[in-house]
């Protein structure tokens, strides 16, 4: 009882640092801080069909999340979802267009597409790793810029992604989703909750039963801890390593095809653009290192970065760049990373102090 | 035919030197920081936050003073501030030391295009300074010899790095650390205090590194000056095996190829825009992917060290 005191007295304490610094440095910039913090939790909550958005924003995010906690699990640091999130999206436009069919069996292609597309291209990574040992920390890293580049090239060619009817126009955009491919929204309360965000709950139970419940889940977990012991039982880095690698692409992917398909939060308006993701990578990353690497909690840290991100657009209305939720996200995320690492440790400490006790 | 011409002109131009050699700069000073640091144990990808803030600082203490000297002091802080957070978070608490770095440049992101576009900043390049006889040599004459004063301490700060971890006790720890951080820690070394100083060593020369990028290269401050660099840095110590000798290298090849990327269309214009600024990291993935299995990292690189647990 006494250590979830600490906890929540640690969560409360570096949320309350995290948002003190960021009000610190509204004022100092000449803003009003407590009229940001307002037009955030109105753009995010109180306003009218806004809650509804902030959920369609968190949906991409946790399906990062979701992904990125597979490949930490085994042990692996992917952190180029931002690019994989595009490259998936890619996919899922070019196969989207190309294919065609009815709305429903479009929208499967569209999803299955999105997915490979994202796991392929963390699979090339994954090859960099497994076959010539280089770091998936920087690789992944690097890839990103190329995504960006290999999308902003798609988009140039009429043949790959550009819509015929903007060629030469002066900003590259690929046709527009029609309606019936859409993912749909549920109406609950006047609020148009996409069901993309449902999916994600879905995804969010399906990968905490896995990881916990399964014998995938734990011979992955096995990998992550030590990756000697999984050799020795008959678990491969390589197989094993490469599986967890393809499925946080697919992840990813998946996140950008339902930016690209879902209504909610409007990223684009059903069409691909440059730079589409928006830095809903980076952010879904950011998620799942918040949420500690677990499914369930990512699902609420998720909403939460959600509401940043939708409470953003309200902000620029007080005068204040709206950059600033940036630097809100960034300190919170900092901020966060410190409660577990002081519980670590205070354990240890209360440990020793047991067995020097006894002795 | 043309493709190979253009190449050919592309290549046998001075000013492909010039940008390559401001390019190679910039990377050399993040990445003998950053060697220090990965020999020590520590992969900080936080460099490409130390570069951005370092580049803000120092255009902010330029903007204040009208002095370049104060301007680069001024960076040197800005990288020792990231420093800081990322050395004491991760090596003092027990944070996982990627996370720590990446949210460092997502927040530093972040906090240089907010307080960018609250903030006027006026900058300019250092004037340049000639060495005699020296900037003769043709075709890299110019690009080495004639460069705004604070390119020289890149000739200053190589040496520098080499000195400390090779010729002192101190790099001897450091080495001991990254290499057997139990063994070192039983022989009296305090490994994580070791860690904590090879990042701030990494913060100092990549608070160089920002103010380089600013007074030298470009002069004036926006958020996406810096743009993936830092990665680069990092993966010239990975290419160049964590010798320095090598990370060098490492850095002046991958500084050519951001520097032909500008010059090429110059003289051919077939090759797509998006393929030329995708080309320096290519070559970065595809050098990584050649030379990273025949070299030997230090053995507890990027493993954190908490006594009593392996």
């Amino acid at each position: 009882m006494m250590r979830q005191g600490e906890w929540l007295g640690l969560y409360v304490a570096s949320v309350a640092v995290a948002l003190g610094v960021s009000a610190i440095l509204i004022r100092a910039t000449g803003g009003d801080s407590l009229a940001v913090f307002d037009a955030l939790i109105e753009g995010s909550l109180t306003g009218s069909g806004r809650w509804g958005l902030t959920l369609g924003a968190a949906a991409p995010m946790l399906l990062v999340a979701l992904g990125t906690i597979v490949s930490a699990r085994a042990g692996l640091v992917n952190i180029g979802q931002e690019g994989q999130l595009l490259i998936g999206t890619a996919f899922a436009v070019y196969f989207g267009f190309r294919i065609g069919g009815p709305g429903p069996f479009n929208l499967v292609v569209l999803l299955v597409a999105g997915s490979i597309g994202g796991a392929l291209w963390a699979g090339v990574a994954g090859v960099l790793r497994f076959r010539r040992g280089v770091p998936e920390v920087l690789s992944t890293l690097l890839l990103v810029t190329v995504a960006s580049q290999v999308t902003a090239y798609a988009l140039g060619r009429e043949w790959l992604l550009l819509a015929s009817n903007s060629v030469g126009a002066r900003n590259n955009v690929s046709e527009q989703l029609a309606e019936d491919n859409r993912l749909p929204n549920l109406n609950i309360f006047g609020n148009q909750i996409p069901s993309s965000f449902f999916l994600g709950v879905v995804f969010a139970v399906i990968v905490a039963f896995a990881l916990a419940r399964t014998v995938w889940g734990f011979q992955l977990r096995m990998l992550g801890r030590s990756p000697q012991a999984a050799q020795r039982a008959g678990v491969s880095q390589r197989s094993f390593g490469m599986r967890a690698m393809l499925t946080s692409g697919a992840f990813a992917g998946l996140a950008g095809t339902v930016m690209f398909a879902g209504g909610g939060f409007q990223f684009s308006n059903y069409k691909f653009v440059p730079g589409f993701s928006g830095n809903i990578g980076w952010t879904g990353l950011l998620v799942a290192l918040v949420a500690r690497e677990r499914a369930m909690p990512a699902i609420a840290v998720a909403i939460a970065f959600g509401a940043l991100r939708t409470g953003s657009s309200f902000v620029g209305s007080t005068g204040v760049e709206a950059r600033v939720t940036d630097v809100i996200e960034g300190l919170l995320v900092l901020a966060l990373l410190v409660p577990p690492a002081v519980m670590f440790i205070r354990d240890r400490r209360r440990a020793r102090a047991a067995t020097t006790a006894r002795t | 035919m043309d493709f190979v011409n253009g190449l050919w002109d592309a290549i046998s131009t001075a000013s492909t030197y010039q940008n390559a050699a401001l390019f190679a700069g910039l990377l050399i000073f993040a990445a003998s920081g950053e060697w220090v640091a990965e020999r020590s144990g520590t992969i900080n990808i936080s460099v490409e936050g130390m570069l951005l803030s370092a580049a803000f600082t120092s255009a902010v203490g330029y903007t204040v003073t009208e002095s370049f000297v104060v301007g680069i002091c001024c960076g040197v802080l800005g990288g020792m501030v990231v420093a800081g957070v990322q050395a004491e978070m991760s090596h003092r608490l027990v944070a996982d030391q990627f996370v720590v770095g990446l949210t460092l440049n997502i927040l530093i992101l972040g906090l240089a295009g907010f307080l960018d576009r609250e903030i006027d900043l006026t900058t300019k390049t250092a004037e340049k300074v000639q060495i005699p006889l020296l900037h003769r040599i043709p075709l890299v004459g110019d690009a080495i010899f004639d460069q705004p004063w604070p390119f020289y301490l890149l000739f200053v700060v190589v040496p520098v790095s080499w000195w400390l971890v090779f010729r002192t006790r101190w790099g001897l720890e450091v080495r001991a650390s990254g290499e057997d951080p139990q063994a070192a820690d039983v022989s009296g070394i305090d490994v994580n205090k070791r860690r904590r100083q090879a990042i701030y060593y990494a913060g100092l020369t990549s608070g160089l590194g920002g103010a380089f990028l600013l007074f030298v290269q470009v002069g004036r401050f926006d958020e996406g000056v810096v743009s993936g660099r830092g990665f680069i840095a990092i993966a010239a110590v990975i290419f160049g095996g964590w010798t320095l000798r090598g990370t060098v290298a490492g850095c002046v090849i991958f500084a050519l190829a951001l520097g032909l990327r500008l010059q090429l269309p110059r003289y051919y214009e077939g090759v797509p825009t998006e393929l030329l600024q995708a080309f320096p990291f290519l070559v970065t993935i595809l050098g990584m992917a050649i030379f990273a299995k025949r070299v030997r990292p230090p053995a507890a690189l990027a493993r954190p060290f908490i006594r009593g647990l392996k």
